[in-house]
């Protein structure tokens, strides 16, 4: 029976770091272990000098389809993931149509499946068409394997409706995952508020949007219970808000995204829309408290936000343009060269904590041990790169990282026990 | 210098090499026919995607006073509406032989991202809240010529009242008066303040326009538009009147020779509540005739090969 060997490797997985060659066979790890010999139908993936662990999963992707297939397809982004080492992507629903129904969420599962490349698990909005006034079918969803629910691209603004889906949700077993902004005081806002904006004349979106959602959303977990993930935190006070409520015990977990941890305000100086990003790139303090968030463990993963737009979207003045960057080719990247804490850590708040949140932690995440899913990413950690726009995989091309040297990169992805990226070319 | 874009861009060298060739072309203007050939074969093409008459017409009469040809795009006729990007637009017109592009745009930062689609020059003729950088510079040569202040500005006591947070002109003029040397103080609630004032050239802030009106030499009110109030910026025009407005008492206590200016069009009734015609320190009037001066100036600087202004066409 054919197989893959992964030879030479560092392991990374929950248990730590270690030398150990890993044998795939039928979609599953089959044995780890010192030298291991290759079988004769086996093929020597060499992974000397590589780290090999469980895939990234990315609690925060907009693939986009259906409604914006110009900028992003199901495919083109699952190819995207793949090369980022992501063996599982959480799709966002603001979809047109939204990803508010079973119909919708099923479109979105079948079409990962199709394109092979990604274990793509659809999240469902909240509210019916993200409208903020009435509840989605949940139990429906979660009994279609939907996990997460969120409205992202608007917070829920109305309380007393996010407590009643808090409630609610509270025997499915799901996550409310908020994207945090009051959105009265971000009305026509294009980037953070503070001497910036005030110097390029553009409205600023001001840290008290957020924190005031951090805070209101805290709170009502801690009246009912029920779990919530903040999505994509920006602001030193938002940190600090997380960072209290996990030391009150509360079910609350938190993710950061790459350019929230390596792009500033200062950015925008010259008004190039790939900077705009909502939340928007924030000052260097904030900058170092996500840092310290993810080292000290109050944020519990990265995830890249990915937001794919079309050119002639983004070619527009910054007041017209949508915000959103591309995130999941370069989020390793970004990572490692921005991020002063062990490797181990930054895996972790890539593959297994987020699988956790994601509930996905039975096939994704899991440690390198024989009987395990085949889930693995195969990375070069020291590795210097730059972004090549002709190189993205992603129908788009918004990164803000061209030009900007990066540090580590992946070689090799494996879903189910099948190589779909091989030195970081898809294989499908 | 490439293009025209902001004050602080620009620098000081320009901008007192600017102000002196405006006094050049203040003379070309002041002859039976203002008219010179310095930019004869060129083409300027005014691009505004937001409504302005009389910032388009004084760049219009500027161009055609120094011989260059001049086209005019506006937005309503354009296919802009048609969901043609920004960056589509330009590349569009520029495909026609453009030397400089005149753009008003009602995003801030429009100008700078044109300039990436482009080789021609780029002119700013106001950007969103942004800048404004001829307004700046005709207000600073409106100053400069009614005070007889050649030299620099050093001592001048300016005071910019109003919305200073929704003003390209405040932020444009914030730089050019501070850059020739005057003590500018911003008279404005909080509400009408940027948030931060931190990236700021100095400046004073008070709310208090009573205390600091007799010692001014030029007090500059900016425009109050009136859907302000429906924001909760202020709570009604009469109080904001009655705090920073012009009324008869506050113009009895300017000083003789100090300059009352605005950029227009003016609120009669709101920031002005007094006539400005029976105001002697009004420069209104000038501040508009001057625009065309220093319009040509920066066309001239950025277009002009060191051609003749002397010969007549």
């Amino acid at each position: 029976m054919s197989g893959i060997l992964i030879s030479g490797g560092d392991v990374i997985d929950r248990s730590g770091r270690r030398r150990a060659d890993v044998r795939i066979a039928d979609g599953t790890i089959v044995e780890v272990g010192d030298a291991l010999a290759a079988g004769p139908d086996d093929r020597v993936v060499d992974a000397a000098g590589l780290v090999v662990s469980p895939g990234f999963v990315d609690l925060h992707t907009h693939l986009r389809e259906p409604g914006k297939e110009e900028a992003e397809t199901i495919e083109t982004g699952s190819r995207a993931a793949a090369k980022g080492g992501y063996t599982c992507v959480v799709a966002m629903p603001n979809t047109d149509p939204t990803q508010d129904s079973v119909s919708v969420v099923e479109f979105v599962r079948r079409q990962g499946e199709v394109a092979g490349l990604c274990d793509v698990r659809p999240s469902g909005s909240i509210t019916v068409g993200r409208r903020g006034d009435q509840l989605t079918p949940m139990a429906e969803l979660a009994a279609v394997g939907v996990h997460l629910f969120t409205d992202d691209g608007n917070g829920v603004q109305d309380p007393l409706l996010m407590r009643r889906a808090l409630e609610y949700a509270l025997d499915l077993g799901v996550v409310l995952a908020q994207h945090c902004e009051v959105a009265r005081l971000t009305e026509g806002a294009v980037m953070h508020e503070g001497h910036c904006c005030s110097r390029l004349g553009l409205p600023g979106w001001p840290s008290l949007a957020e924190e005031l959602m951090v805070y209101r959303d805290i709170e009502l977990v801690r009246i009912t219970g029920a779990p919530v993930h903040i999505l994509h935190l920006s602001t030193a006070g938002s940190v600090e808000l997380v960072r209290r409520a996990k030391a009150d015990g509360l079910p609350v977990t938190a993710e950061a995204t790459p350019h929230h941890i390596s792009l500033t305000d200062e950015l925008l100086a010259g008004y190039s829309s790939l900077y705009k990003v909502n939340p928007p790139l924030r000052t260097m303090a904030d900058v170092h408290a996500v840092r310290e968030g993810l080292a000290d463990g109050t944020i519990d993963a990265i995830a890249t936000d990915h937001a794919p737009h079309a050119p002639e979207t983004k070619e527009q003045p910054l007041d017209q343009a949508p915000p959103g960057m591309l995130g999941l080719e370069t989020a390793l990247g970004v990572c490692i060269a921005h991020l002063d804490v062990p490797l181990e850590q930054i895996v972790a708040a890539m593959s297994w904590q987020p699988a956790a949140i994601a509930g996905v932690g039975d096939r994704h995440g899991r440690p390198v041990a024989a009987g395990e899913p085949a889930n693995l990413t195969v990375f070069d950690p020291t590795v210097e790169w730059e972004v090549r726009p002709a190189e993205l995989a992603s129908k788009s091309r918004n990164t803000p990282y061209i030009g900007v040297p990066l540090r580590g990169r992946v070689r090799h992805t494996i879903l189910d026990g099948t190589l779909v990226v091989v030195d970081g070319a898809a294989q499908r | 210098m490439k293009h025209f874009r902001s004050i602080s861009e620009a620098g000081p060298d320009a901008l007192r090499r600017l102000l002196d060739i405006a006094d050049h072309m203040a003379e070309v203007n002041r002859r039976p026919n203002p008219k010179v050939p310095a930019l004869r074969g060129k083409t300027v093409c005014n691009v505004f995607f937001e409504d302005s008459t009389r910032t388009r017409l004084s760049f219009e009469t500027a161009a055609k006073r120094l011989s260059a040809d001049t086209m005019n795009f506006a937005v309503s006729s354009s296919s802009v509406n048609k969901g043609e990007s920004l960056r589509d637009t330009i590349e569009t017109i520029a495909a026609m032989g453009i030397d400089a592009f005149v753009i008003r745009h009602k995003s801030s930062g429009a100008p700078w991202q044109i300039s990436q689609w482009t080789t021609a020059s780029v002119i700013n003729a106001g950007d969103g809240w942004h800048a404004h950088p001829t307004q700046a510079l005709l207000d600073a040569y409106t100053i400069r010529t009614a005070l007889n202040r050649t030299d620099s500005f050093d001592g001048l006591r300016i005071a910019i009242v109003g919305d200073i947070k929704h003003s390209r002109v405040a932020r444009s003029d914030i730089q050019a008066f501070t850059m020739l040397g005057a003590d500018v103080t911003l008279v404005a609630p909080k509400t009408l303040l940027p948030p931060s004032l931190d990236g700021f050239d100095p400046v004073t802030v008070t709310t208090d326009l009573d205390a600091i009106i007799g010692d001014l030499d030029v007090l500059y009110l900016l425009r109050m538009q009136r859907e302000r109030m429906n924001e909760a910026l202020v709570p009604s025009l009469r109080e904001y009147t009655s705090r920073f407005g012009l009324t008869p008492e506050r113009a009895a206590r300017l000083p003789e020779h100090a300059l009352i200016m605005h950029p227009g069009p003016m609120n009669r009734g709101v920031e002005m509540a007094v006539d400005p015609s029976e105001l002697p320190g009004s420069v209104i009037t000038q501040q508009v005739t001057n625009g065309i001066a220093v319009r040509m100036a920066v066309l001239f600087d950025l277009l002009g090969s060191g051609a003749n202004l002397e010969a007549e066409s």
